[in-house]
């Protein structure tokens, strides 16, 4: 655990360096366009606006770099993620505002594969000679081959734009306002189903595999072979001998299948116009905000890495022998 | 090898895919011209006998794209695959070669770029440097994939170490690089070959979401453009007549990676005799 938490700090600390670096490389404009619209907007001296803003991106070109550095984790540490060239914000708004849309249709997405890919392994292990096992392999191969965001094009152009059964882009429509109403809540389900299927269809195949391996391992236990001589009906043996056990190892994935997601969610985002991180940190990227593209990629960072440690330790908790 | 596709017609079915997918990169740009010059007049039309796969937005043959556009795809996942296994060996081998300090280094430096998010990484680099090569492209991909086949490296590496026939050559004293490249390098073949594979195939889908999101301006044939154009620019995606030129592009990179899985899993069963059932 002790190297797992190294790794992780370091990931963290390497990801800091890598905005420093990014932030380095903008071009001198950025800074200036920024205490240029401060001078117009607060009328105050280009001088005063330039201190100002160099505060405000949490940079500062004119120190010598190692103390540019110092100035900017520490700002980090602090919580001060700059603000956004184009949106003129503080990205940390930004952030706060895009984490819900992510974490609803992550977590989402995260079940829906697990569910659907265990429900499918299982079904294929207990019924081992039937049709089921070649379509399963087939499934998984097939999912393999076609990436997420390539299946979100499809069901897009399928579902979306030529069926129009469901809506193309954004969390919910304009016209319904935010609240605990009905009308808003079927809105969040219509305008969530495509992009978590375009995310949880190809994640089932690898699930399913996984859980097929796994009960086929647990068929050939003793407890398994007992329940069949007591004469059990096969769903139960399937579901209280096979799957509790076959499942149990599967669960840390979990953890780090919605890091990842949280974190890698830029392609589905950006396709279905979904105001999450990734969608921001494409555009970001695309207009060349360097802050906010900074903000966005450390926090995606910190939730791949809580995903793994959340992971390990889940595996410690659920399986002691992995911690001797 | 009749006998292995006998035995094994999936990957033969791979195989012979692959094989049309290289012989439509190194023949079909000779033998099909690619007209640049939009024409307005002939936007979207059906499939035909001089048009196979219709046009596209500005009346181009889609199929001439495809074909000149193959080229940069393998291009992207060959360049991809070889420098991340090259890279990969020096890291994984090298580490657990020379042991101590610098094993432990290699082994936090791997660890650190599994866990880095490889895709926004990528958009961000692709996007600030100008890239405008696939195989610069390719290069930049293998610098963020070949951390986890480097980790599996060192631990085969590891175990090969202890194993007979690497300890009577150190006996013999024959020296670490006759050990590297005669006695541990042939043991590793057919898994750095697997990976190879599977390293390209991520590099198909990683270099297509790139171009999808717009970001590496390759040529407009490349089959990533050509989605990015499909879905995104042109408006082909809300038109009835629009769907052949985004599902040209479509078609042909999942069959590719749906090839290209289909023989590694041939490969594994080939040099894995207990796999064959």
């Amino acid at each position: 655990m002790k190297k797992k938490l190294l790794v992780a700090l370091l990931t963290v600390w390497a990801a800091m360096t890598f905005t420093f670096l990014l932030l380095r490389m903008m071009p001198g404009d950025g800074l200036h366009d920024l205490s240029e619209s401060i001078q117009r907007a607060q009328g105050v001296s280009y001088e005063q606006a330039r201190i100002m803003a160099k505060t405000l991106i949490n940079y500062d070109p004119d120190q010598p770099v190692l103390k540019q550095y110092l100035i900017y984790v520490g700002g980090l540490l602090h919580g001060n993620l700059g603000m956004s060239l184009t949106y003129r914000i503080p990205v940390t708004t930004i952030v706060l505002s895009a984490l819900p849309w992510t974490l609803f249709i992550a977590s989402l997405s995260t079940c829906c594969s697990f569910l659907l890919g265990t429900t499918l392994g299982l079904w294929a292990a207990s019924r081992r000679n039937s049709l089921l096992d070649p379509l399963l392999t087939f499934y998984s191969t097939l999912s393999q081959a076609v990436p997420d965001f390539l299946l979100g094009v499809i069901l897009l152009a399928v579902f979306g734009v030529h069926l129009q059964w469901l809506p193309l882009r954004g969390a919910y429509g304009p016209e319904v306002d935010p609240g605990f109403s009905l009308a808003f809540l079927g809105q969040l389900v219509s305008h969530a189903l495509l992009p978590v299927a375009a995310f949880s269809l190809p994640a089932a195949g690898g699930w399913a595999l996984n859980a097929r391996a796994s009960a086929t391992s647990t068929l050939g236990e003793d407890y398994v072979k007992v329940a069949r001589a007591k004469g059990l009906k096969p769903w139960r043996i399937t579901r209280d001998y096979l799957g509790k056990n076959a499942i149990l190892p599967l669960l840390p994935g979990l953890a780090t299948t919605l890091g990842g997601l949280v974190g890698g969610a830029m392609m589905i985002e950006t396709l279905f116009g979904y105001p999450g991180l990734g969608y921001f940190l494409a555009l970001a990227i695309g207009t060349r905000d360097y802050t906010l593209m900074q903000g966005l990629f450390l926090l995606s960072t910190v939730a791949i890495v809580v995903g793994n440690l959340a992971a390990e330790s889940l595996a410690r908790r659920l399986d002691p022998r992995i911690a001797k | 090898m009749t006998a292995w596709a006998r035995r094994n017609p999936k990957a033969a079915f791979g195989l012979l895919v692959l094989l049309g997918y290289g012989l439509l990169a190194l023949i079909g740009p000779l033998v099909i011209p690619l007209g640049r010059l939009p024409d307005y007049d002939q936007r979207f039309l059906p499939a035909s006998f001089s048009h196979p796969l219709g046009t596209d937005y500005a009346g181009r043959d889609v199929w001439a794209q495809l074909v000149h556009g193959s080229r940069d795809i393998i291009a992207i996942a060959f360049s991809c695959g070889l420098f991340a296994v090259v890279l990969a060996f020096l890291i994984g081998v090298g580490g657990a070669l020379i042991g101590g300090v610098v094993d432990s280094a290699l082994t936090l430096l791997t660890d650190v770029f599994l866990t880095v998010p490889t895709f926004p990484v990528l958009a961000i680099l692709s996007a600030l440097f100008r890239i405008d090569h696939p195989v610069k492209f390719g290069f930049l991909l293998a610098l963020l994939s070949w951390a986890g086949l480097a980790r599996a490296l060192r631990a085969q590496t590891q175990s090969l170490q202890n194993r007979e026939f690497v300890e009577i050559a150190r006996l013999l004293c024959l020296g670490p690089v006759h050990i590297l490249t005669r006695e541990i390098f042939p043991s590793l073949v057919p898994f750095l070959s697997l990976n190879f594979i599977m390293i390209a195939r991520n590099a198909i889908t990683a270099s297509v979401g790139i171009m999808l999101l717009g970001l590496v301006p390759l040529r407009a044939e490349n089959w990533g453009m050509m989605l990015n154009l499909a879905a995104f620019q042109s408006g082909a995606i809300f038109l009835p007549q629009g769907m052949l030129y985004l599902a040209a592009p479509l078609g042909a990179i999942v069959l590719f990676q749906y090839a290209l899985i289909l023989f590694a899993g041939g490969i594994e069963e080939w040099f894995d005799p207990r796999l064959r059932s």
